[in-house]
């Protein structure tokens, strides 16, 4: 399989510092498994009752005003938001949310360091850009809901009659274009990793007792 | 060449480098607790692998433990039926995979960032990760320690390295003596509001100068800890004499290791004249104790400062500002001494150790909580802490004063326990986030430090602790 664009609705949620305990309230860090979080992306502010594991929206309260309740957004599959994205606890399930809801790519002016690895894990891009270029995409996005094509081939974003570029490490961009499994590329210097571990073992015996 | 810490745990690490700059770390230690690892060990199972090293791995359940748990507790007395689930299912997978857990009847079971330096199982100049942010703590040991996501433990356990780019280096110099009543909590709640909560982001964070000296590894690992609230994955602290007898008195090496690796740990330290790409110096002793006002530990001023208004916050920051000020509920209020409290939390991997429950004792001694306060509550960080603090008759002290007393978890720093925050209840909290609901839906947390949360249970307000 291989994904070398990304197209789709984006929804423009203009806030700084949005942190993972905002992207999926702890309470649904008590599932024990690796899907099923979508319902409950950004739960504080999509619902206004309070949220718990096994909910389902058609039985809360929604919040109307919310960016993704709003008809046009629902099936956004690109974020646009400003700075510091998912800063704060490293719990994947903040990237587990925005996959299952159905986002592909994350455009913001800077990332938690770790949240941003983990988008490289889950098939989703996120795209760093200056504050001016995202100053200049929200503008657009005042102008109605946007659709943007992203083309990772290329490392380019395509905005009605704008584009801009943006770079990502070759490595991580490979994982998601062929849809790379970590463990596995790692398990091929499985005979360097032996090697080293054999020395460290000498070298460092204490830290083997 | 001169090197900085973080470079020479790095070189000392890469066990490969490819072309493009990504590497492979070999990890010395790996902690695990029951939120971020359920996920891993069935992504083993399906691939059917077992992990690498075995003795590498230390696992503990903190976040979703009960804190009222007694005597004779087991995982199945949970009563929510979905953190049972989480403890039970951790039992089974280090039973499963033979991993080392120190599991909820133990006695030394606490908060994983606690325990683990406690028991000897961080060691200077090792790497060390954990799901979870706050693995950062380790750093003060002189380690190359980060959080990570549940894949990247799931890929730990199966290759004993992870994939990662080198950071940039950070280095932040406190000199002087800070004035009475100022704690470590207080030095890096001010960091980041100089710096931002971005401040540190893609940089290892260096604490050096005199201050840093003339610490204990307890007020070492509370800067650390903070580290990643300055938006930094990695924090790090040299190796010096009260690192190594830290470490003496609590690793079980044989002498003959130990010698060893003395002689090896007391090289860990940045090189005079290493290059930094970025350095910071503060002078310690111009810092009054800090507290937050808003739903982001950068939203930090001085305890008795007046609260930032409108008219002074710069405009790309009024939307956020706005946000944080009504959550908050601060419209009637000028200064943080205005505020009423409700509940206060004594706890997390931040404060929870020996050294901060003695603050916090030293200043409630015979006096009771304020009637305003309807709940406070002291959770050490660990077994080991809480046996300490009775053995020195805290506990007492706590108690006397109204304070309630519990066993050891994470406890309301997350609020996956039943220890949790009401709707609009104001909190005084020794924890590491503020964020919106962390405590609890629609609860309202100020960090602050040991001393400051004490005082704030005694008076129902924020008070001066001079
Ligand atoms: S005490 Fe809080 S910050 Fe520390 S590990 Fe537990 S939940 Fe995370």
């Amino acid at each position: 399989m291989s994904n070398s664009s990304i197209q789709g609705v984006v929804a423009p949620f203009d806030r700084d510092n949005i942190d993972t305990d905002q992207i999926i309230p702890t309470e649904y860090l008590k599932s024990i498994k690796k899907f099923g979080f979508g319902d409950y992306l950004f739960d504080g502010w999509r619902y206004l009752d309070q949220g718990r594991l096994g909910m389902i929206p058609s039985e809360r309260s929604i919040n109307q005003e919310f960016i993704l309740n709003q008809p046009a957004f629902q099936s956004s599959t690109i974020l646009l938001t400003r700075d510091n994205f998912g800063c704060g606890s490293s719990r994947e399930h903040a990237v587990w949310a925005l996959r299952d809801f159905g986002f592909q790519a994350v455009i913001a002016s800077s990332f938690g360091d770790i949240f941003y690895n983990n988008c490289f894990k889950n098939q989703i891009l996120p795209i760093q850009i200056s504050k001016e270029n995202i100053t200049l995409l929200f503008e657009l996005s005042t102008l109605g809901p946007q659709s943007f094509e992203i083309s990772l081939i290329e490392q380019e974003i395509k905005a009605g009659n704008i584009s801009m570029s943006f770079e990502v490490e070759a490595n991580q961009i490979n994982r998601i274009i062929h849809n790379l499994d970590d463990i596995d590329i790692t398990l091929k210097n499985k005979e360097r990793i032996e090697l080293f571990e054999m020395n460290r073992r000498n070298a460092r015996p204490w830290i083997f007792e | 060449m001169k090197s900085t810490l973080y470079d020479k745990l790095w070189n000392e690490h890469l066990v490969h480098a490819n072309d493009s700059g990504e590497a492979l770390i070999y990890i010395d230690r790996h902690y695990l607790h029951e939120v971020t690892s359920p996920q891993a060990f069935e992504g083993l199972r399906y691939k059917n692998l077992v992990p690498w090293r075995l003795n590498a791995n230390i696992a503990t359940p903190d976040h979703n433990v009960p804190t009222t748990r007694g005597k004779s507790f087991t995982a199945d007395s949970i009563e929510d039926e979905i953190s049972k689930i989480q403890v039970v299912e951790l039992d089974k997978n280090c039973h499963e995979f033979n991993i080392q857990q120190f599991d909820i009847e133990s006695p030394e079971q606490g908060i994983v960032h606690v325990m683990g330096p406690e028991l000897g199982y961080t060691l200077p100049g090792m790497t060390i990760v954990c799901g979870d942010s706050h693995t950062s703590t380790h750093g003060a040991f002189g380690c190359l320690a980060m959080g990570i996501g549940t894949s990247e433990v799931e890929h730990v356990l199966a290759t004993q390295c992870l994939q990662i780019s080198k950071l940039k280096n950070m280095q932040v110099i406190f000199e002087g003596q800070p004035r009475a009543g100022v704690t470590s909590k207080d030095i890096v709640l001010y960091l980041i509001k100089l710096i931002g909560t971005a401040g540190g982001t893609s940089h290892a964070m260096e604490f050096s100068g005199s201050y840093i000296d003339s610490i204990s590894m307890e007020s070492r690992m509370t800067i650390c800890n903070m580290a990643i609230e300055a938006g930094a994955k990695v924090g790090l602290i040299g190796v010096d004499q009260i690192t190594l007898d830290y470490v003496k008195s609590h690793s079980s090496l044989s002498s003959e290791n130990l010698n060893l690796a003395q002689n090896f740990w007391k090289t860990l330290r940045s090189d005079d004249g290493a290059i930094f790409d970025k350095k910071i110096n503060i002078d310690v002793a111009l810092i009054k104790p800090q507290v937050t006002w808003g739903t982001s530990p950068e939203m930090t001023i001085d305890f008795d400062a007046k609260i930032p208004v409108e008219s002074n916050t710069p405009k790309d920051e009024l939307e956020n500002f706005k946000l944080a000020k009504a959550y908050m509920g601060l419209e009637d209020a000028e200064t943080l001494k205005d505020l009423s409290f409700n509940r206060v939390f004594i706890g997390s991997c931040t404060n929870s150790r020996i050294e901060d429950l003695r603050l916090a004792a030293g200043v409630i001694k015979g006096q009771k909580v304020s009637e305003k306060i309807t709940e406070a509550i002291v959770v050490p960080g660990s077994g080991m802490v809480k046996a300490q603090a009775e053995a020195e008759g805290l506990d007492t002290i706590f108690k006397e004063a109204g304070f309630l007393w519990r066993d050891p978890g994470c406890s309301m720093c997350l609020g996956m326990n039943p220890d949790q925050l009401k709707p609009y209840e104001r909190c005084a909290s020794t924890s590491n986030r503020n964020f919106e609901g962390r405590q609890g839906n629609l609860g309202r947390t100020h960090l602050m430090s040991p001393i400051m949360a004490a005082l704030t249970a005694i008076h129902g307000t924020i008070s001066d602790p001079s």
